[in-house]
């Protein structure tokens, strides 16, 4: 693997181009899919409401694999050394990253079981077909349907929070870790 | 040889009981009736929870027996209210006017591992004959009497044109029919 070689990184300081594609395609992803999370459920029953939760779960789907891949990708990279802060602060920031990362995996297997339980396979990208986790079972939906609203939620609110953090980095404390997750370095 | 009238009875008892054996077919008997198809490129398989039945059925004369399938339109259940409502409307099942759709055996042909059913099937107002291979099964519940068949849901006036392209015409409808007597 050459690419890996050329990509660890050259000091501490920055990003490998991995992982700020991952975080940037990940990040979008995970918005796409609250937003329509959050609006697809009011849609009356039509063929566009239909496609709409096929489209979130393909999303769903693209965010557990591309965070499997982050995961595997940061287990064997060294990110850089948080800036210097006070040390609540690292540990909200160590925390919050555990906690964004359990639940970028977290979130979409709950909608899938809960898709299962419902009756519904999740076919990605209308031709791969994903393995039923659950068979179909209402009172077994309604808990995953709780479970994955619970959990969605509480993701938006950790990256609010995360985006929040950055921008504060950026504008108040005027560092460079905003920047460095923008850098593209060549 | 002294108890040759008992016998006799007993047997006779015992082969008019098979002879008329008239199965009662519902959900409580543990029957399963469902239909299968995609949306979007989604294999969804929805049931249906009332319906009921009556098969005559005899091992030593398959020919003899008939069939009959009655089911709720009213009954399929997606496991959501919209949904549910939304197939019941005039231009799916029509449930208001349409309340049950239904097979009736006029041929059976003994096959192996059960037989064939040739009869009406009747949805929506419209009929058409269908030949339906059933596999029979003795378990200690009864009869059991499993099989399927693919029907075209557009052939019987079932679907709003909006929908078009996005549920498939074909059908399989999927029964588990257990005997009760």
């Amino acid at each position: 693997m050459k690419v890996a070689a050329t990509q660890r990184p050259l000091s501490a300081t920055h990003y490998t181009r991995t992982a700020l594609t991952l975080h940037w395609l990940i990040a979008g992803f995970i918005l796409a899919g609250l937003f329509m999370g959050w609006t697809m459920t009011d849609m009356a029953i039509s063929p566009a409401r239909l496609k709409t939760y096929n489209y979130h779960k393909w999303v769903g789907v693209t965010v557990l694999t591309l965070a499997l891949l982050r995961l595997l990708w940061r287990l064997t990279h060294r990110p850089p050394a948080l800036l210097p802060m006070p040390r609540w602060q690292q540990r909200a920031a160590q925390g919050g990253h555990a906690l964004l990362y359990a639940l970028m995996l977290a979130v979409p297997m709950s909608g899938w079981i809960y898709s299962n339980a419902t009756g519904y396979p999740v076919v990605y990208l209308g031709k791969l077909p994903l393995p039923n986790l659950v068979a179909r079972d209402k009172v077994l939906a309604d808990r995953w349907h709780e479970v994955h609203e619970v959990l969605a939620t509480t993701l938006a609110i950790l990256v609010a929070l995360h985006v929040l953090a950055a921008l504060q980095h950026h504008f108040v404390h005027k560092d460079n870790t905003l920047r460095r997750m923008l850098r593209w370095r060549p | 040889m002294r108890n040759r009238p008992t016998w006799l009875i007993l047997s006779a008892a015992i082969a008019a009981v098979a002879w008329t054996a008239d199965l009662n077919i519902s959900p409580s008997t543990g029957s399963k009736v469902s239909a299968t198809f995609k949306q979007e490129g989604v294999e969804v398989q929805t049931p249906f929870t009332r319906f009921t039945g009556r098969i005559s059925y005899d091992p030593a004369r398959v020919a003899a027996a008939t069939a009959l399938l009655e089911v709720e339109t009213g009954s399929f259940d997606f496991g959501d209210a919209a949904y549910n409502a939304e197939v019941r409307k005039k231009s799916w099942f029509d449930s208001a006017t349409y309340p049950k759709a239904k097979f009736q055996s006029t041929s059976i042909q003994a096959a192996a591992g059960g037989f064939q059913a040739t009869g009406q099937l009747t949805v929506k107002g419209r009929v058409q004959t269908i030949t339906v291979p059933v596999k029979v099964s003795a378990t200690s519940a009864g009869s059991v009497f499993d099989g399927s068949f693919t029907m075209s849901r557009k052939a019987f006036g079932i679907g709003d044109p909006v929908w078009e392209g996005t549920v498939d015409d074909k059908v399989v409808v999927k029964f588990h029919l257990v005997g009760g007597i």
